[in-house]
């Protein structure tokens, strides 16, 4: 769902890559949607350069990519279009990439370890009031 | 010239209505102007925060205000 007034819009991108990692990449990305603190959207979006996409990117208070491995596939793609990403790297955070079997227990132990190291702040610094979701900043 | 303003009816949706207006008032542009409130129209934009502003198709900008120049630009600059 768009955000309105762009106030504390915070996008998340997974790389999706082939790799095991890419698709548990995936799959953290589309759990910490779920969770509530991050609106999902559409790496290919951007990398097509589809301007709701890019100008949704550039207008973001924060994008936050999801990288299975170093390659950072979604971290570059960001960055080519001139923004700057938060970035997650699983291998960094200690899977292997081709020897990471995609689990549950892996992507929840990720969620984890995204969460700890973003501070768990999200939640908190995301105020929703009112009936436009703006934080009564509009 | 088609434009299209993107937003569910916040505060700031509305500055940038006023804003196109009056730039397309002021260039004499011919333009035609709608709004866009329709949540799925708007993501069918790949949007995903407003305000935001589309010029005959093309996304200019989204989640923030553009400068009054910057519209001109837009609106006047082939």
């Amino acid at each position: 769902m768009a955000e309105c007034c762009g106030s504390g819009t915070k996008l998340i991108y997974a790389c999706s890559g082939a790799a095991d990692v890419g698709e548990i990449a995936d799959r953290v990305t589309r759990k910490l949607r779920k969770e509530g603190d991050f609106l999902m959207t559409c790496l290919a979006g951007i990398g097509a350069g589809l301007s709701g996409y890019v100008q949704s990117a550039k207008g973001a208070d924060e994008n936050i990519t999801i990288d299975g491995c170093p390659v950072a596939c979604a971290r570059k793609t960001l960055e080519r279009i001139g923004v700057t990403p938060t970035s997650y790297i699983l291998t960094d955070l200690g899977l292997v990439k081709g020897e990471s079997p995609v689990s549950e227990k892996i992507v929840d132990l990720m969620c984890e370890k995204i969460k700890k190291a973003k501070g768990s702040k999200t939640v908190q610094e995301r105020t929703i009031t009112g009936g436009c979701g703006c934080g009564g900043k509009c | 010239m088609k434009i299209e303003i993107l937003g569910v009816g916040c505060a700031k949706c509305h500055k940038l209505e006023e804003l196109v207006r009056a730039v397309v008032g002021d260039t004499g542009v011919s333009a035609e102007i709608i709004k866009v409130e329709d949540i799925k129209k708007i993501m069918g934009y790949g949007v995903m925060t407003t305000p935001a502003l589309v010029i005959d198709g093309e996304v200019r900008i989204a989640g923030k205000m553009p400068t009054t120049d910057q519209v001109k630009s837009w609106l006047t600059v082939k």
